[in-house]
């Protein structure tokens, strides 16, 4: 943590609802709820949390992709392209998004069996891919580039001549994410890329999204739920509740020092070896984002829940330099803010 | 005390491709192993190892090509399913593909009532599931004519595993109960397997990939890779002191909640599935950090180490002495 890092993708009160309309009455789903994210150069930002906390809807709004019903309320979104001034992409017409994309941020789904065209040979697929970016070029020229992506991230080289469906679910994802980073784009976006791969697969694959960050030296943003993942790879962890940041720090103080009662509690779930103590689930169960309860959204699983947390949502206070939380155990300007 | 279920040399083989070239894959390669009574057995391995195929032959899905399975001292057959259901349950993978999203969840518990004949008038039938439900931490209030999207993953566990109670089985099948829950949510369905051991006592097979919950929940533990059994013992001595070169590949590779323990060394991943089920000789002889000449061409014998079972050509020396 030394030396003056470089912002560069920055949320201000962003605000992505889900509007649906059933039978008349309107219902508005608040998938991410004022979030404000600083993600600088050079880092891998983790963003956990558990499914429908509105992790994956603000990873569609980071890539700037708003399709009905969701919708982007209030707040912007800037990225510094080109180590430029910070441009609000919010504004931006679709087709300049699309110059972006893949180029500048790229997005690594999560079902990697679905993303890939299952009628299609490996290589014409990257033959679209490259084509539709990089214009016309020649066949040889494709392969060439192809393959040489290939042989350094260490997948087999006939691969180009299969199929997706002879692949195993890990292959798979590899070769997604080999996709997502052809381009050598500055920030890659991954939406659980390792859930649902086994133990030694998920390995494999962190081992090659670090061995990406390395090389190009830039940015990744991973959302998972496995607190582990975030402990092996992230550098900075935002702790992500009911469509808002509670907590954010890095990866040595939330683990070394979780301040959040909901923080502690991801944490402490996890079973460890050689410690066969009772371990607690979070109690409850996440919150309806279509019907948040007042104040706090986290007070009705809190065990130190008072009498303010039903009212008001807390503020944020800086007890670290890095570290921020929002949550009145804490105590909003107990500590001096520091940014 | 007997066993409640026991495996011999049970071998289910697939084969693949057309008449002229044919392929026979063994997902389940001659594997033997026991459950006691109120005992939580795990069954660890990656996908593709054959724990989900054993699952399938042990619960009467598929057919063992060789092999023979015995419940309580009496085989299984075909004509005989009736304990297969009544004293055996399974509760699956995906809790949202488990329940039809059309109708409501209480009525797959009426059904099993009914066809169990476990009551006869509907408010024994009610009394029943509420008794079941309450074992899991839920009422019958809370979830009569709810259908399955009114619930959450780990609630939708949860019911499956009260409807597989229904019957007072003695055996439990999981096959990844909890792969698809939240990390944070886990720990509720993995103590309730705890609970019915202790109060109910229940036996389970736990099938996962997951070591931590493993070694959190259970009493002994296989390792299976490519249709064997590579390793077994207690969880203690299997996963605190792993023998076997893929036991401790796969416990090194799960990602510890500690920043720092992050992984330094790297790994090499087995490039396709079918390959290293043909594999003569010790299957995990293409990765193998210790492998030996003889490990690719003659396949190892299961050997005693200190009470575990271990597959592996590295421990025949010590074995013989």
């Amino acid at each position: 943590m030394t030396g003056k890092k470089q912002t560069i993708l920055r949320t201000e009160q962003l605000k992505a609802f889900y509007l649906l309309e059933m039978h008349g009455t309107q219902k508005i789903v608040k998938a991410v709820n004022d979030v404000d994210l600083t993600i600088y150069e050079n880092e891998i930002y983790g963003i956990a949390g558990e499914s429908g906390c509105g992790k994956t809807t603000l990873l569609k709004a980071l890539f700037n992709d708003f399709v009905p019903p969701l919708r982007l309320m209030s707040g912007k979104i800037y990225y510094r392209i080109d180590w430029e001034k910070e441009i609000d992409v919010t504004k931006m017409s679709p087709q300049e998004m699309r110059q972006l994309r893949m180029e500048y941020i790229s997005y690594i789904p999560q079902g990697s069996m679905s993303a890939l065209n299952p009628v299609l040979k490996l290589k014409e697929t990257y033959k679209d891919f490259i084509g539709s970016h990089l214009g016309d070029q020649s066949r040889e020229e494709i392969f060439e580039l192809a393959h040489k992506q290939i042989l350094a991230l260490g997948l087999p080289k006939n691969i180009l001549e299969l199929y997706p469906h002879q692949l195993s679910g890990g292959m798979r994802q590899r070769v997604t994410i080999a996709l997502a980073s052809l381009l050598k784009p500055r920030i890659m976006i991954g939406d659980e890329p390792t859930t649902a791969l086994d133990v030694v697969v998920q390995r494999g694959v962190i081992q090659m999204l670090k061995t990406i960050q390395e090389n190009f030296r830039n940015t990744i943003i991973l959302v998972t739920h496995d607190m582990g993942v975030h402990a092996n790879i992230a550098d900075r962890i935002g702790i992500m509740y009911a469509g808002k940041i509670v907590e954010e720090g890095t990866t040595e103080q939330i683990f070394g020092n979780p301040l959040h009662p909901y923080t502690q509690f991801l944490i402490n779930s996890l079973p460890k070896f050689g410690d066969k103590e009772v371990r607690h689930s979070v109690p409850g169960s996440p919150p309806s984002l279509a019907d948040l309860p007042a104040g706090c959204p986290f007070h009705p699983r809190c065990p130190h829940a008072m009498e303010i947390c039903t009212q008001q949502m807390p503020g944020f206070s800086y007890p670290d330099e890095n570290h921020r939380v929002a949550c009145w155990l804490i105590g909003e300007g107990k500590y001096e803010q520091s940014a | 005390m007997n066993n409640l279920l026991e495996v011999n040399e049970l071998t289910k083989q697939y084969s693949q491709g057309n008449v002229l070239a044919r392929v026979t894959l063994t997902a389940v390669d001659g594997v033997t192993f026991y459950i006691k009574p109120a005992e939580i057995f795990t069954l660890a391995g990656e996908s593709g190892c054959g724990k989900t195929t054993t699952a399938k032959v042990v619960l009467g899905f598929e057919e063992a090509t060789s092999g023979t399975i015995l419940h309580n001292g009496k085989p299984q057959s075909p004509k005989e399913k009736v304990w297969i259901t009544e004293g055996v349950q399974a509760i699956f993978q995906d809790p949202f593909s488990t329940f039809n999203p059309l109708r409501t969840v209480d009525q797959y518990f009426f059904e099993t009532v009914q066809n169990h004949l476990l009551a006869v008038k509907k408010p024994q039938a009610i009394e029943l599931i509420d008794q079941k439900l309450r074992l899991v931490g839920l009422t019958y209030q809370e979830f009569a004519g709810k259908y399955p999207n009114e619930f959450s993953g780990g609630q939708l566990q949860r019911i499956s595993i009260a409807r597989a109670l229904l019957t007072n089985p003695s055996l439990l099948i999981a096959d990844e109960p909890v792969s698809m829950v939240d990390a944070s949510l886990r720990m509720s369905i993995v103590n309730l397997f705890k609970k019915l051991r202790d109060t109910l006592g229940v036996s389970i097979l736990y099938i996962t990939h997951d070591l931590a919950t493993a070694y959190y929940v259970s009493d002994r533990i296989a390792i299976m890779f490519r249709g064997n059994i590579v390793e077994m013992g207690t969880v203690e001595q299997v996963l605190m002191n792993p023998r076997h070169p893929y036991s401790k590949l796969l416990r090194d590779s799960i990602p510890q909640a500690d920043p720092a323990k992050r992984w330094t060394d790297t790994v090499t991943l087995s490039e396709l599935e079918e390959e290293e089920y043909l594999r003569q000789g010790c299957k995990f002889a293409g990765r193998c950090p210790n492998v030996m000449e003889i490990c690719k061409g003659v396949v190892p014998a299961d050997l005693n180490v200190d009470g575990v079972l271990v597959k592996c050509h590295l421990y025949s020396s010590e074995s013989e002495n």
